[in-house]
């Protein structure tokens, strides 16, 4: 039988190791797998390197997780957002790499990688500074740089409902970076507020099928970033 | 630098209609964050336009009421917002497919600078000690979108936001279609920067004065 349902948080992250690169879903905290990310920092993998849209916000999550210094490379689009302190703190003393990358070419990186596809041309950010160094060419009159693919170890990525099979569906525009995220791994660790029975899953409506999924752990009511910020809280507790 | 009468020219109110007077029905349109997403509250009776956000929505509405916010449904500036009827959600790759492939219509943005070739910076200033961020700036004006900026025509201290060639590092080459400040719409073309229409009361001269580019008129 096929069971990719694990027990908890701490199981579903219990393989990163020191080095990993980990994809972490969200758009802000829309889509932030925040549990997962707290039990990673209860795990104690370190010097990992992290690609996610932002940077986290407050003392919880993502920001959390660069505050207890397990995150040597941040590859990003937008590092800063209205709450977050952690990263730029950490960036302004040298202590934090940052890869600045535009977001539709973070999130194209991320699909080519999950499609078996090294390399692709676009025409973003030509004859902007992210494009110095970058091999470019010109197709139909028009010119175009060349973007690496990437992949990770490991994508931590949230969802609203999952079967065992790994199939998902997400929760509006939560759903932001997840999909692509759970393709371009070699380990998918998905956090669902639901966990459901085989074919209760309409199949004309999966999002993200079960073939991109490693691990699902059910997290039924889980933290609202926001929320969490506003109370000052910060992880662990 | 020239200083400039506060009681001159369009309010940013109008500078929005203005931009919303030209996007046609049907349309498929991206509003950046801050003032262009001013232009939603403008669409004339009668159009019917469908607003994206890069995050993963089509069919974008207004602010919730209060009380009705749902930390998972946000606009591309992490603002709480609705979805009509109508609607769809998808991921980031297939939101900038939509971009990058040409299928949205408009893309409204705000502008740190544009030059009169119509290079556009708005994503950095350079500054150091800044963290640069540059989210989907990039990618709205890779494609071959129509890029309409809605801006102040100088900056505070009263420079020119339109000028020969961009200080400030660029966000894309050639890439603005269409100016909307609170002097003048201008458009760019091959030949140089336009003007189509000047603010009640505000004169050629007046705008000329207060940029960094030859203005043209039209014949």
């Amino acid at each position: 039988m096929i069971n990719k349902i694990v027990a908890s948080p701490a199981e579903a992250v219990a393989d990163i190791f020191d080095g990993a690169v980990v994809m972490i879903s969200g758009f802000g905290e829309a889509g932030s797998p925040i549990e997962l990310i707290h039990a990673l920092i209860d795990q104690g993998a370190k010097d990992l390197t992290v690609i996610s849209n932002n940077t986290g916000s407050g003392h919880v999550g993502l920001a959390a997780l660069i505050a207890h210094r397990r995150v040597k490379k941040m590859i990003c689009s937008f590092p800063r957002t209205a709450n977050s302190m952690v990263f730029p703190e950490l960036y302004n003393n040298g202590e934090i790499e940052l890869e600045i990358v535009p977001q539709g070419t973070l999130a194209e990186r991320i699909r080519s990688g999950g499609a078996g596809i090294p390399a692709f041309y676009t025409p973003t950010s030509v004859g902007t500074p992210l494009a110095e160094g970058k091999e470019s060419r010109t197709f139909d009159g028009k010119t175009y740089v060349l973007e690496r693919t990437i992949r990770a170890d490991f994508s931590l990525v949230k969802c609203r409902a999952a079967d065992r099979y790994g199939n998902l569906v997400y929760n509006k525009t939560a759903r932001n970076f997840g999909p692509i995220m759970c393709m371009a791994a070699e380990a998918t660790i998905v956090q669902a507020k639901q966990i459901v029975d085989l074919g209760q899953l309409d199949p004309e409506a999966v999002v993200t099928p079960g073939i991109f999924v490693g691990k699902v752990v059910e997290v039924a009511n889980p933290a609202e970033e926001s929320k969490l910020v506003a109370e000052g809280r910060r992880y662990p507790w | 630098m020239v200083s400039q009468d506060e009681n001159i020219g369009w309010s940013v109110s109008e500078m929005a209609r203005n931009v919303a007077m030209d996007i046609p029905n049907g349309s498929y349109v991206n509003l950046g964050i801050g003032m262009p997403e001013l232009v939603a509250t403008h669409v004339p009776v009668g159009r019917e336009v469908i607003y994206h956000t890069e995050n993963g929505l089509l069919g974008m509405g207004p602010a919730p009421a209060e009380g009705q916010e749902d930390s998972e449904l946000i606009n591309a500036g992490k603002k709480y917002v609705t979805a009509i009827p109508g609607a769809c959600y998808f991921h980031h790759a297939d939101s900038f497919t939509m971009i990058r492939g040409n299928h949205i219509d408009f893309c409204v943005l705000g502008a740190f600078q544009v030059a009169e070739n119509g290079d556009l910076a708005n994503w950095s200033t350079g500054a150091p000690g800044t963290i640069p961020a540059v989210g989907g700036a990039m990618d709205l004006v890779a494609g071959d979108i129509t890029i309409l900026v809605i801006s102040r025509h100088t900056t505070r201290e009263g420079e020119p936001k339109i000028v020969k060639k961009c200080t400030y590092p660029l966000t894309g080459k050639a890439v603005v279609d269409t100016i909307y400040t609170d002097l003048a719409i201008i458009e760019v073309k091959d030949e140089g920067l336009f003007v189509r229409e000047l603010a009640p009361g505000v004169t050629f001269d007046y705008v000329q004065e207060r940029t960094g580019a030859k203005l043209h008129q039209y014949p």
